[in-house]
């Protein structure tokens, strides 16, 4: 049983979390013509736009209702009408993902009703665009919550419901928000391997993977489409991969009776296995050579690697499936885990964490906790406690603006494994301390020998 | 609420803003934020703009009485330098939760913040930041900082500006008058001197200010406060026993400029120190302003003298780029940096401006602009997105200067780049930083991906061969095509 810690703290300290509507309007980004749309400050969307922007390295969409202090007195529904019939004019888009946020929350808007009336008021106009709303407030969740609630009001607003003709080839995949550009790219390829037609929503492989328009486009190009969205009650299965994704996946179930299968993690030799299993059961096809491959190629690199690992202490600090699938990992190679923070206790993944227990709260816990490990795992703005810890600092998750590359970096399934351990393992490499006679000295101060503690004698 | 509007009223009215003098009491009172359209809006908030202005005061703890969205999304991610304290990348937010908001503990959540703080990083002050949502629940961050300023013995200041307020511009001068009406004059120094000076506005963006004070160091000149850039909540405290001031980057904070004069008699000037003309001109108002605060007139003879010599060190070293830059062609595309100094160092080695936004430039700035340019269609307000990516595309410049905003509009229309706002990586103040500039421009036009990008894909080429039957069905033709091809290929990748 992992023990849970709350926050006591009333000043958080270097925050680990990032705002639900981010996480809502991050998922609108992987749709096809996508315009999320920010209900709430201008100030709340620029930054929100500037962290995108840091992490992507890539032009983002998104746009704010732009409340003031009158808007705020009076409500701020005109805003919204206003905002939503601008964008239809200026940019076009075939989605509108209004996020709220914690300003038109405390005042208790009733956004639902407020976007049916811009509908129905407006029926002619906004032909072509759907409009939906996800429900995101800042005091609330984080990345994860607010992805998983776009994912479901997309779902919910836009799937053609009732029980329809199955297509026998046809899968539905709901990615978490912690799999990276490159890791849903592969998760396509594999799917395809066995002959079957993946549709994945949110795909962000199809929008933020970074390349070269020629024109300029102010929505988002590439993504799920909006056609693919409504025909999704045609697939003969969904996957889901991630915790946080059970639910979008039980509404697509209420709505059209699509069955699914949950994947907490994809990453690791098992996980893996089950998945590729799973394929291979439902297109009835075996599993192709080079996937095979791929499995020699990821037992090599357990055998390689493992040296690395064992003994080794992790601190983690990230939103609880991606904290899941890291700790999981590193706890197959071997390693412990010596910290393990998390942004919140609604999760049902933490009680599978394989930690003794699971803090929630940000990086000045983490820098608290996480003095005396080998590697902090967190993202970018572990920095300065990494600094400070002297201790490396791996960069996972959102978001990661001092590094170049990170969505393209696979981290699920037999390669991502793979390459996620050659990854680690050359971390660990590069911080190696060299042997110093007071460090071996036989009386030197002792520390008493503690379980989660590296022997001083090993060199790491 | 109230007092909030009040202050507004007072930074809208600031009558030494230059946009203001051409208005009449009525416009005036009106204000100069726009209202904003919703989902075509962009930009900050005030609480944004108070904290870009206050953030950079090193040993301040920052707390942001709010939920997460207001910190948690934009923390550390500015590229002022410290030359000492970290705490204030630390960040610091009450993070309120949906029951706390209900609740209303919001007060007592700070007030425990507040402690917390003191008792773990032992700060000189904390700053506290109100937001739209503690704003809209109505806590009372004035009352709080003042009962946790008496109960636990530090300066706790309130910074009133919530972002419903209205745009980031207004948010630097709600900071500015926090700082009026709360640390300047606090503490009384025991060393001051005829040589000292504030310079205001300066933010230390990539360390740059470290290239100008030297010279300054070296007249004799000692920088009391540096506000906001590398400064010490002491130095802040008691800048107002400085003899004369410089401000820096006109519009943000020339409120704070104007009140200090009237309020402590410290005479100012706006000055620049981007460019060479630039550079030397602000280091001469300086040593003038001390001079009419009774410093010895000597001064002013040294000072000319530096510059001339710093001038022609900095000259000689641009001249070394002329043959590489000259006749290329830039687009200048900022907001707030007094951009005609710059326009003239990049001309005088040869560069021609193709355009530059004059969106923020006084009407003095444009003057000056037009002059040097000699065109006046090139100077352009603002524009749109699709404008810019279309110029770009079709090669209309060599490089665009701009902020990270249009940043990906240059890259994706193939266009060499450099980010001269916030987040930029070098400093270009001072003559060396002109200098800098110009390096990085070359490196950024003559960088050799340039080349490559821009070239179509070899087999999109290749095409016309593949339709020729002969190549496919000859022998001899299909090995020279296989050459042709191996040829263009060590062309494009090759020793250039
Ligand atoms: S607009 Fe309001 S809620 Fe949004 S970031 Fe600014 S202060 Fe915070």
């Amino acid at each position: 049983m992992v023990r849970i810690l709350r926050k006591i703290k009333s000043a958080a300290v270097n925050p680990l979390k990032s705002s639900q509507p981010l996480g809502a309007a991050f998922a609108f980004l992987g749709v096809e013509g996508a315009m999320p749309l920010f209900h709430g400050g201008q100030g709340c969307t620029s930054f929100a736009l500037v962290l995108f922007v840091r992490h992507f390295k890539e032009a983002i969409p998104l746009q704010t209702t732009a409340m003031d202090e009158v808007a705020t007195i009076l409500g701020g529904a005109d805003h919204l009408e206003e905002a939503i019939l601008n964008l239809k004019t200026r940019t076009k888009p075939k989605l509108i993902g209004v996020c709220t946020t914690a300003l038109v929350e405390t005042r208790g808007e009733d956004c639902a009703s407020d976007i049916a009336n811009v509908k129905l008021k407006h029926v002619e106009e906004l032909a072509g665009t759907e409009v939906v709303l996800a429900n995101t407030p800042d005091f609330d969740g984080a990345i994860e919550e607010g992805w998983a609630k776009a994912v479901a009001a997309m779902i919910e607003g836009i799937t053609r419901s009732g029980a329809r003709t199955r297509q026998p080839k046809k899968i539905a995949i709901l990615p978490g928000c912690n799999l990276t550009v490159a890791d849903v790219e592969h998760l396509r390829d594999m799917v395809e391997s066995f002959g079957l037609r993946p549709v994945i929503l949110p795909d962000v492989s199809g929008s933020l993977d970074g390349t070269v328009p020629d024109r300029w486009v102010t929505t988002t190009y590439g993504g799920t489409s909006v056609e693919e969205i409504r025909e999704l009650g045609t697939a003969v299965q969904c996957i889901v991969i991630g915790e946080h994704m059970r639910r979008p996946a039980k509404v697509l179930h209420g709505l059209t009776g699509v069955p699914f299968a949950v994947f907490q993690s994809l990453t690791g030799l098992r996980a893996a296995d089950r998945f590729i299993s799973l394929l291979s059961a439902v297109s009835g096809a075996a599993v192709p050579a080079r996937v095979r491959r791929h499995r020699a190629q990821l037992e090599d690199a357990l055998l390689d690697g493992h040296f690395h690992f064992g003994g080794k202490k992790i601190a983690i600090a990230a939103e609880p499936d991606q904290l899941y699938q890291l700790a999981t990992f590193f706890t197959g190679m071997g390693c412990d885990i010596a910290a393990a923070v998390t942004t919140t206790d609604m999760s049902k993944i933490l009680q599978k964490v394989p930690a003794e227990w699971v803090q929630i709260g940000d990086l000045g816990d983490l820098e608290a906790l996480a003095a005396g490990a080998d590697l902090l795992v967190t993202h970018s703005h572990g920095r300065q406690a990494s600094r400070r810890l002297g201790i490396p600092l791996m960069r996972v998750g959102f978001p990661i603006f001092d590094r170049l590359g990170s969505q393209h970096k696979l981290r699920i399934l037999y390669r991502g494994t793979r390459d996620l351990i050659f990854d680690v393992a050359n971390i660990f490499q590069a911080n190696q301390h060299a042997p110093t006679p007071e460090a071996l000295d036989p009386f030197r101060k002792r520390e008493m020998p503690d379980e989660l503690r590296s022997s001083p004698l090993t060199r790491h | 609420m109230t007092s909030l509007s009040a202050k507004i009223q007072d930074v809208f009215d600031e009558p030494a803003c230059d946009n203001n003098r051409g208005k009449d009491a009525k416009a005036r009172k009106e204000g100069c934020s726009k209202p904003l359209t919703p989902g075509a809006a962009a930009g900050g908030c005030a609480f944004d703009g108070a904290k870009i202005v206050l953030q950079p005061i090193t040993d301040v703890a920052h707390l942001v009485h709010a939920p997460l969205a207001c910190e948690g999304n934009s923390w550390d991610n500015r590229g002022t330098a410290s030359s000492g304290p970290t705490l204030w990348r630390t960040s610091f937010t009450t993070d309120l939760t949906e029951l706390d908001v209900v609740m209303g503990q919001g007060e007592r959540k700070l007030f425990r913040a507040i402690r917390e703080i003191k008792e773990t990083y032992a700060p000189p002050a904390v700053f506290v930041y109100l937001t739209c949502v503690t704003a809209l629940i109505g806590d009372d961050i004035e009352a709080v900082c003042k009962r946790a300023a008496e109960k636990f013995g530090l300066a706790v200041v309130p910074i009133n500006a919530p972002g419903l307020a209205g745009s980031k511009n207004l948010g630097n001068k709600l900071a500015a008058e926090a700082l009026l009406d709360h640390v300047i004059g606090t503490v009384e120094p025991d060393d001051a001197g005829p040589y000292d000076i504030n310079i205001l506005g300066e933010f230390n963006l990539s360390g740059e200010f470290w290239l100008v004070k030297p010279l300054l160091d070296r007249l004799g000149i000692r920088v009391r406060a540096c506000i906001p850039g590398d400064a010490r909540y002491i130095d802040v405290a008691s800048a107002h026993r400085a003899q004369a001031a410089m401000l820096v980057c006109s519009s943000a904070l020339i409120n704070l400029a104007r009140k200090m004069e009237e309020r402590w008699d410290i005479p100012f000037f706006e000055g620049s120190f981007y460019g060479i003309t630039d550079t030397s001109e602000a280091l001469r108002n300086i040593a003038e302003l001390l001079v009419r605060k009774g410093a010895d007139p000597e001064i002013l003879d040294r000072t000319d003298t530096l510059i001339a010599e710093q001038e022609a060190i900095a000259w000689k070293k641009l001249e070394a780029y002329r043959p590489r830059l000259q006749g290329k062609r830039v687009l200048l595309n900022t907001g707030g940096v007094k951009s005609w100094s710059v326009v003239h160092a990049l001309m005088e080695i040869g560069m021609e401006i193709v355009g530059t936004s004059v969106k923020k430039s006084t009407v003095e700035d444009k003057e000056r602009i037009k002059r040097i340019l000699k065109d006046e269609n090139h100077m352009f307000e603002q524009m749109t997105a699709r404008d810019l990516y279309a110029m770009l595309s079709k090669h209309k410049a060599d490089i665009m200067l701009s902020g990270g905003r249009t940043q990906f509009i240059a890259l994706k229309a193939k266009t060499p780049w450099l980010d001269i706002n916030q987040e930029r990586q070098h400093p270009y103040a001072g003559y060396d930083g002109m200098v800098e500039l110009v390096r990085q421009i070359d490196l950024a036009i003559h960088n050799p991906i340039w080349g490559q990008v821009r070239e179509p894909a070899p087999w999109d080429c290749q095409l016309a061969l593949e339709d020729d039957p002969a190549s496919t069905k000859n022998g001899t033709a299909t090995v020279n095509a296989f050459n042709e091809f191996a040829g263009a290929t060590a062309h494009h990748f090759g020793d250039r």
